[in-house]
């Protein structure tokens, strides 16, 4: 008997033996290829550059409008030569951030910021290259280039973008539910909130299956740009027992339950999937969104800008650049930083994605006012932008914990969203989550 | 079937002369040096050969244990660094946690739900593959491809999968008339969810691992078991099974160590908050992601992570035991 094991034994192994050769070669292909590129690789860079290049990384998310600019600088400029790193949500590169920034490595040349993230990066202003440059004096808005500035008076970070907003609203459903669609008409039709919640109770008692705004959350945070103080007092204590705080989240859970919301949550992937299933009519938009919307909506026939926004104007978002000061060319990042944030940039990254400029001399560049979007029906965005930033009138107070209080904020909402939560028990879980967070 | 049985090992020890082991201190006396020497080198040589894989655990696995155990005893931010001790603060910080109950049991939940099946799926595709098929490597090697895939690439897919409102699985469930499953909200069903993610992964490596333990067992049991008239179940309870003990063993000891480490799938399927941090109202946040959550979260405070990271590896130690235990007295009780 011990035999014949031995016998299938050998014939097992026998039969085994061409696939397990097969597959040496196979192993030996790739780690030869592998050795081969990497060989490669190190003849390229010693060939095409004797004198050494520098490379300078940019790390963006969502959508900047740098891929043209990066090429262009590029072609211009031989020995400093940029590359983009790109994520997908703030969030995603504030981790990042924090992880590296406490790593002391890793991080980019130059970092982008979220206008909301930005005091707390002021506060860490020791692991960040001062970008003070008299030359530039002027160049910003003024309260963006407050918010890059920290209390010694030095500028952390260059702004890139402003987030003044408008209404994007899907003309098709509104025809639909026998709304006007014209969009000087609309804008009529949206001048304060409780006009436009209004609004919205008639459109989805006629076209049901639609909601009348993408997300709860999205709501929320245009409304939170119009308060003066959502979470935190001047001197930067958190306080988010005021009143106006939970009137904004009455409200917005309130629309909840009468349909209002489509209940996504906002960047999600059913929130994405939303945008092709007739999920919502309208959205707050500002400038950075369209780039946003027209990824989401791509072949979608009905998106218009409506020149308003409810409650007044609005600012959502903005970035700046940041340089570390783990990189190892913060001069040649700070000129390429400079280079990025300048008049003539921003309104090329403006005709790319719609990221409106925070650049007092590229507001009257004609270029900016006479620049319209084909997906929103030629809307003359621009030229509403401009009217956008114009009106408005209230910076929030924006202190370190603000990004912070604003995820827990988000969260609470979500819990209200999903249905796992009643408004008031989510707001106690809110309370403690900022608690948790001095 | 005993006569099959090899001699065990106390067997050949009592057959030994028993004269033989005081033989050996007389003649060690009139040892010359050289050969001294040449004894110390046989007996301390093989702990010289195994010393590497040693100096590094302590390097990569007794430094960070012990690392971890010194922060997890002060007020310890991730930018402010080192501040003042604080004893067993932490520890009771995070016990006191609503989301530190809520996350372990989140953790047993997922573990219970991919490891259980995940082994059981893994012996049966095992014993399929162990069987004379055509093609058999072709079919062996195929397990392994979900193996291969990122978990990353294997979250997105199953991301949209499990859509509350687009997903597919959803959408079928509304062709065929039934209400939708609130993936993203109901605590149990994300559960499902994540665990079919971590299974999909597993389930064909486990299987291999058996496959190699079940090509060891000798045939001729298997001959002699037929004889005796057992069918195939009955020989893969009284045979299979009890011969690749340890390799089971093995299995369900890693996989209890990887089931309540499981942390990219959960954050993956989190869609829902920015943060990522397991649902808006934790429904699937596991003990792994509260560790990162609370040293790299908004709170960023890495003394507590530390304390959570202490208290996650007692539970591994704990149910890795148990299993051990449990999976020996359950294996010999088949044997018999």
């Amino acid at each position: 008997m011990q035999h014949t094991t031995r016998l299938t034994g050998l014939g097992r192994l026998r039969r085994a033996g061409r696939p397990r050769r097969l597959l040496a070669l196979g192993a030996a292909g790739v780690l030869s290829l592998g050795v081969l590129s990497a060989c490669g690789n190190e003849d390229a860079k010693s060939a095409d550059d004797p004198a050494e290049v520098v490379e300078i990384s940019v790390a963006t998310f969502n959508e900047f409008g740098y891929e043209a600019l990066i090429d262009e600088w590029n072609a211009d400029n031989p020995d400093i030569q940029v590359t983009q790193k790109k994520v997908g949500t703030w969030d995603e590169a504030k981790e990042n951030l924090y992880t590296k920034l406490a790593a002391n490595s890793g991080l980019s040349d130059i970092e982008a910021i979220e206008g909301d993230a930005m005091p707390a990066i002021l506060a860490e202003s020791d692991a960040f290259v001062d970008l003070t440059d008299p030359e530039l004096d002027g160049r910003w808005l003024d309260f963006k280039a407050e918010g890059a500035t920290n209390a010694d008076g030095q500028m952390i970070g260059y702004a890139t973008d402003a987030g003044p907003e408008g209404i994007c609203y899907r003309a098709d459903l509104f025809q639909k539910a026998g709304l006007p669609t014209d969009r000087a008409e609309v804008a009529e039709l949206m001048t304060t909130w409780d006009d436009y919640f209004a609004l919205g109770e008639q459109f989805i008692a006629k076209v049901p299956k639609t909601a009348w705004y993408d997300s709860t959350g999205g709501i929320a945070q245009a409304m939170l740009n119009q308060v003066e103080h959502p979470f935190e007092e001047a001197d930067g204590t958190i306080n988010v027992e005021n009143a106006e705080l939970q009137a904004l989240y009455a409200t917005v859970t309130g629309n909840i339950a009468k349909g209002l919301s489509t209940t996504n949550a906002q960047w999600s992937d059913d929130w994405t999937a939303a945008f092709q299933h007739d999920g919502f009519a309208t959205m707050p938009c500002p400038g950075w969104m369209l780039g946003v919307v027209e990824g989401n909506a791509e072949g979608i026939v009905g998106w218009d800008l409506a020149d308003v926004f409810p409650g007044g104007g609005g600012n959502w978002g903005g970035s700046y650049l940041v340089v570390p000061k783990q990189s190892e060319h913060p001069e040649e990042a700070q000129k390429v930083a400079a280079w990025l944030t300048a008049p003539e940039q921003q309104v090329k990254a403006f005709e790319a994605k719609g990221t409106f400029p925070s650049q007092v001399d590229a507001l009257d560049e004609p270029a900016l006012l006479g620049t319209s979007n084909a997906f929103f029906n030629d809307a003359p965005t621009g030229e509403i932008l401009s009217n956008r930033a114009k009106a408005i009138a209230v910076q929030p107070f924006k202190g370190p914990k603000y990004s912070d209080v604003l995820q827990a904020f988000q969260n609470a909402l979500l819990r209200v969203d999903d249905g796992s939560n009643t408004p008031d028990k989510s707001w106690e879980t809110f309370l403690s989550d900022v608690a948790a967070l001095s | 079937m005993t006569h099959v049985d090899a001699p065990s090992g106390k067997d050949i020890a009592t057959a030994m002369p028993p004269g033989g082991r005081r033989a050996r201190p007389r003649s060690a006396r009139g040892l010359t040096r050289r050969q001294r020497l040449s004894r110390w080198d046989v007996r301390l040589s093989p702990y010289l050969y195994v010393s590497p894989f040693f100096l590094l655990f302590l390097v990569v696995g007794m430094f960070p244990l012990c690392y971890t155990a010194y922060v997890s005893v002060f007020d310890w931010g991730l930018l402010s660094g080192k501040g003042e001790f604080v004893g067993l603060d932490n520890y009771r910080d995070a016990l006191g946690n609503p989301t530190f109950v809520k996350a372990f049991v989140n953790t047993i939940s997922i573990f219970l739900l991919s490891s259980g099946p995940q082994i059981l799926m893994a012996l049966v595709l095992a014993a399929l593959l162990d069987t004379q098929l055509r093609g058999r490597t072709l079919w062996r090697m195929s397990i392994l491809l979900p193996f291969v895939v990122a978990p990353v690439a294997v979250a997105i897919i199953f991301g949209s999968v499990y859509g509350d409102e687009y997903g597919l699985v959803n959408e079928t469930l509304g062709r065929i008339g039934l209400g939708p499953i609130d993936w993203h909200t109901d605590r149990f069903a994300s559960h499902v969810a994540i665990a079919s993610m971590v299974n999909w992964r597993w389930t064909g490596y486990n299987a291999l691992i058996f496959l190699a333990a079940m090509q060891a067992v000798p045939r001729d049991l298997y001959e002699s078991a037929a004889i005796d008239g057992a069918g195939r179940v009955r020989q893969f309870v009284s045979v299979t099974i009890p011969m690749i003990k340890p390799t089971l063993i093995f299995v369900i000891i890693t996989s209890t160590i990887g089931g309540l480490q499981i942390f990219a799938e959960p954050r993956i399927f989190d869609d829902i908050t920015t943060t990522r941090e397991g649902g808006p109202d934790h429904q699937w946040t596991t003990m792994t992601m509260l560790i990162y959550n609370t040293g790299w979260g908004r709170g960023r405070d890495l003394g507590q992570a530390s304390a959570v990271a202490w208290l996650l590896f007692l539970i591994i130690v704990v149910f890795a035991l148990a299993n051990y235990f449990a999976v020996r007295r359950f294996a010999r009780g088949v044997g018999r």
